[in-house]
């Protein structure tokens, strides 16, 4: 359990291992470039600037939420 | 209605009174359409987080797109956090929407109920003060209570946004006297949120005193979106203009409107 949790971080709520050393080499992994209008990003709870993603890393047991905008009222 | 009837909010003028949400239409092209016949400078959005399986066409740039030839420029983005349950998931969604849409605007939705999706107001209190304070520009959804109304634009609320029914119920204003309570007392801009279900809410809405009206289903759920959403368009206008007009007194009986002089006969 430990060991798996140790190299695992959550994206959008779900567990998965952590094969990327920053937000934005994991973004880039899912074909969002760096910087993309529209999209915004918080880790851990906080909010990351599109202009940090490049220099913000990602540790074992962090929690990342990636969003964007959708139809709403 | 006078051209120079210019709605300010914030710093921010709109030539339309009508703010239109994007949820809920049979497809895209009929809610490009339904914002063009409404005329809306404002639309609302979600903020949601992205499918890990990839994505389409950004929202965004479909609705930049399409409304780039406007006289008035591109309409206008207020995201929400609909869905938020506690003041501290609200911040975070509206911080979010700031750093996705650089934007400061935001439609502060912090439910207490996920049925009724009736606002909590201790936690939206909450939430408006911490995000006045970092900079937002807060539009709270809320109760169609004038105390609650106050408090709102005292710590800061760029306007208020009373609730005319549940959420999508399209049964219209159920407290008119509330409503035009909150427009009478209000030191901001109130908008009609919620509730509206066709044409003659919104223009009753206006008339009250209302500054403006935001609806999404009443349009999005017409039979014909598109021609409900000219409706819309026409009915904060004609509201707007009789409110503007000073309506007549109201009177418990008959008062002829012909002369009673010269009458034929006797």
């Amino acid at each position: 359990m430990s060991a798996v949790l140790r190299d695992a971080i959550r994206v959008n709520g779900r567990e998965e291992p952590l094969a990327a050393a920053s937000v934005a080499e994991l973004l880039a992994g899912r074909g969002i470039a760096a910087g993309t209008f529209g999209i915004a990003v918080a880790l851990n709870g906080a909010v990351v600037p599109r202009r940090r993603w490049s220099e913000t890393p990602l540790r074992p047991g962090d929690s990342l939420e990636i969003v964007r905008p959708l139809q709403g009222g | 209605m006078s051209p120079t009837d210019t709605l300010a909010i914030a710093g921010r003028s709109f030539g339309s009174r009508l703010f239109l949400g994007t949820a809920g239409y049979p497809n895209q092209q009929v809610m490009l359409d339904a914002l063009a016949a409404s005329g809306s400078e404002l639309v609302t959005l979600a903020i949601r987080r992205i499918s890990l399986d990839g994505y389409s066409e950004s929202l965004v740039d479909v609705l930049a797109r399409a409304t780039a030839g406007r006289p008035t420029g591109p309409v206008g983005l207020l995201p929400n956090t609909a869905g938020c349950l506690t003041a501290k998931e609200a911040v975070l969604t509206a911080q979010l929407s700031r750093e996705a849409l650089d934007t400061p605007w935001i439609k502060l939705e912090v439910i207490g109920d996920r049925e009724l999706l009736y606002p909590d107001v201790e936690e939206l209190l909450r939430a408006t003060e911490e995000l006045v304070n970092d900079g937002f520009v807060v539009l709270p959804y809320c109760n169609d209570d004038p105390v609650t109304c106050r408090k709102l634009a005292d710590l800061g609320a760029a306007a208020v946004m009373p609730l005319g029914a549940f959420i999508g119920s399209g049964m219209g204003i159920r407290n008119p006297h509330a409503i035009e309570t909150i427009c009478a007392r209000s030191p901001v801009p109130v908008v009609l949120d919620a509730g509206i279900g066709t044409a003659s809410d919104a223009a009753l809405a206006m008339e009250l005193g209302c500054a403006a009206v935001l609806l999404n289903t009443a349009v999005s759920k017409a039979r014909d979106p598109v021609r409900m959403a000219a409706a819309m368009r026409d009915a904060v206008g004609a509201g707007r203009a009789a409110r503007l007009a000073g309506r007549m007194p109201m009177r418990a009986h008959a008062e002829p409107s012909s002369p009673q002089m010269g009458l034929i006969g006797g």
